[in-house]
């Protein structure tokens, strides 16, 4: 089975605060990781190489330093990494993006399997899993939480949702995106990775991979933020009930009461 | 790629919601849209129609006329029993090349997130996920769409400028439904099923709604959530509980769930759920910037800890110092008192 994982480089959340001057949020040096929920993606993949063969490809798009990040997937157990990096794609959103990623996929042919996580926890979006799925035409299982069964064809798995979860049955190729119940990712060994830096990791164009450069980055993306600003203050100052426990419940209930929430 | 023109984005008017539903009841996000449509409507002086896709789906219809609704686009069709990615999107995308709304609204739901963002693609639609803020630009008419990014840490406004229809898809619970009103009348345009629509390429083999796996942290109005404080399983039963007095639900911090006290599908922050209620009550929760980036948009945050100096509880619009075992059961005595 040939396996793409998209795995995405984002601020370390330890990591993230807003500048109190310009209420922006601080990105200059501070330390990158992959999108947590992508570890369970690469995790999964390399399970499914282990019990099915095939290969294990980490795609990524980004600035130079997300070399890092396919380099760490790499020493997770993919066997090899490609990364989307140029001028062209930056800026792009998650139309672009999607657009990018699928056609990286289309390169790399005969792709049976696409891997993503959830949403990543910058932008928060869940778009890109998606939009690859649309842009290819290809099936897709959101939330997904266990996969029961893989056979070459097709796979039985458990997407999660609002009110429970639904057991589904898709045909490949297909994309996935995953939460965390899936697995539990292996920690790299210093064996994995000394791998993982020697790995040869090409840096591709947009020419490289067939897409069309008035699709990506500003230009190619239908959206636009118009500003960012931070987020609206809690209004009310912060109570301290030190109390008897009668006398602090008796105080909040009160104060949902007036809420009309009980 | 051809760049629409003013001209084109003319042909495109109305304000669309697509409702969600599930077994014959629609979810409480669809009126909320509703009311929000109405609004965003009106400074568009366009209507309001709701797209209603699924099997024996038609006798809901009236709802959506009750709850703000100007017509109805329906789709009733044994084929859309189960929510099937692919095939709601070319259902939905063929509905929008035919009717061209100006706007197209959905839930930020597990469904809402995994459609809008295929039918946005194939059209060459901007889309904005999880919106909690919808306006009208003066001047250019423009939907101006807010939503929080990096965990609600930073609000960005984003619009659409040159393709249509603008897409989002919107929180739970932030927009305020309409008051409904019985009889209301409205449209019900009734639209086939695509005949040349590729065949499924999945399968729902068993939609599972059980009671324990029941969760409904996006919905929950109240959510009354544990963390390692908690000391063990035994405790969340307390919560379970709680949340049943309050009609709530039950939240988890992942120090909690990764010690097996509690399922995943209750974890709140960064790897579990993103939740925006009413009420979050923060139990033993000593409040890692991974939990809080899940929950601090909440209206209101009450804390109850022991430790005065957790970062919860100074985050907490009440942080109630003490044993949870004590003040926990108090309220609940309290709240029955009446």
């Amino acid at each position: 089975m040939k396996i793409v994982v998209c795995i995405k480089q984002v601020p370390a959340t330890h990591e993230v605060s807003i500048d109190p001057v310009t209420k922006r949020l601080i990105r200059e040096g501070v330390a990158a990781e992959i999108n947590p929920f992508d570890r369970y993606a690469v995790e999964e993949a390399v399970l499914l190489r282990e019990r099915l063969g095939g290969e294990v490809i980490v795609l990524s798009m980004g600035p130079p330093q997300a070399m890092d990040a396919v380099r760490e997937a790499i020493a997770c157990g993919a066997d090899r990494g490609v990364l989307l990096s140029d001028r062209s794609f930056a800026g792009s959103d998650t139309w672009a993006t999607s657009y990018a990623l699928s056609s990286a996929v289309r390169s790399l042919g005969s792709v049976d399997l696409v891997l993503c996580g959830k949403q990543a926890v910058d932008g928060d979006t869940a778009q890109v899993g998606p939009g690859i799925a649309a842009h290819l035409d290809w099936p897709q299982v959101t939330y997904v939480a266990h996969l029961e069964q893989a056979g070459k064809d097709e796979l039985v798995l458990r997407r999660m949702n609002e009110d429970g979860y639904d057991r589904v049955r898709v045909e490949l190729p297909a994309v996935l995106t995953v939460v965390k119940d899936l697995n539990t990712p292996r920690v790299p060994t210093l064996r994995s990775r000394i791998v993982s830096l020697k790995a040869q990791v090409p840096v591709l164009t947009p020419a490289d991979i067939g897409a069309d450069p008035r699709r990506l980055g500003l230009d190619g993306s239908p959206t636009r933020v118009v500003r960012t600003q931070p987020p609206p203050g809690r209004s009310k100052q912060s109570v301290r009930l030190e109390g008897p426990a009668e006398e602090s419940a008796r105080r909040i209930v009160h104060e949902l009461r007036t809420m009309s929430i009980v | 790629m051809h760049t629409p023109t003013d001209h084109d984005r003319r042909q495109f008017r109305n304000v669309w919601v697509v409702a969600e539903q599930r077994e014959g009841v629609l979810k409480d996000v669809t009126f909320e849209l509703l009311g929000a449509a109405r609004r965003l409507a009106r400074q568009r002086r366009g209507e309001v129609w709701c797209v209603l896709l699924g099997h024996g789906v038609r006798r809901m219809s009236q709802a959506c006329l009750d709850r703000g609704a100007d017509a109805v686009v329906l789709v009733d069709d044994p084929r859309l029993e189960h929510f099937v990615d692919d095939v709601y999107a070319t259902v939905l995308h063929r509905l929008v090349e035919r009717h061209r709304p100006e706007i197209v609204l959905c839930g930020a739901t597990a469904r809402g997130r995994a459609l809008i963002p295929r039918v946005a693609v194939s059209l060459t639609a901007g889309l904005t996920a999880d919106c909690t803020g919808l306006d009208i630009e003066e001047g250019t008419g423009v939907l101006l769409q807010t939503r929080p990014a990096f965990g609600g840490n930073i609000m960005a406004t984003i619009k659409c400028t040159d393709y249509r229809p603008q897409m989002a898809t919107v929180r739970p619970r932030v927009m305020s439904a309409m008051e409904p009103q019985p009889g209301r009348t409205g449209r019900v345009l009734v639209e086939p099923f695509p005949e040349n629509a590729s065949p499924a390429r999945l399968t729902v083999l068993e939609a599972v709604t059980d009671a324990r796996e029941t969760v409904h942290l996006a919905d929950a109005k109240f959510i009354v959530a544990g963390g390692r404080g908690m000391g063990g399983r035994e405790a969340f039963k307390l919560l379970a509980e709680f949340a049943a007095l309050v009609e709530g639900a039950v939240g988890a911090s992942r120090a909690a769930v990764d010690a097996g006290w509690v399922d995943y599908a209750h974890q709140v922050g960064q790897t579990g759920q993103t939740v925006q209620p009413k009420v979050y009550m923060a139990c033993g929760i000593s409040g890692q910037v991974q939990h809080l980036v899940g929950m601090q948009s909440a209206d209101l945050i009450i804390a109850i800890n022991k430790n005065p100096e957790a970062p919860m509880m100074k985050l907490a619009d009440y942080s109630i110092v003490g044993d949870v075992f004590e003040v926990l059961p108090a309220m609940m005595k309290e709240i029955r008192r009446t």
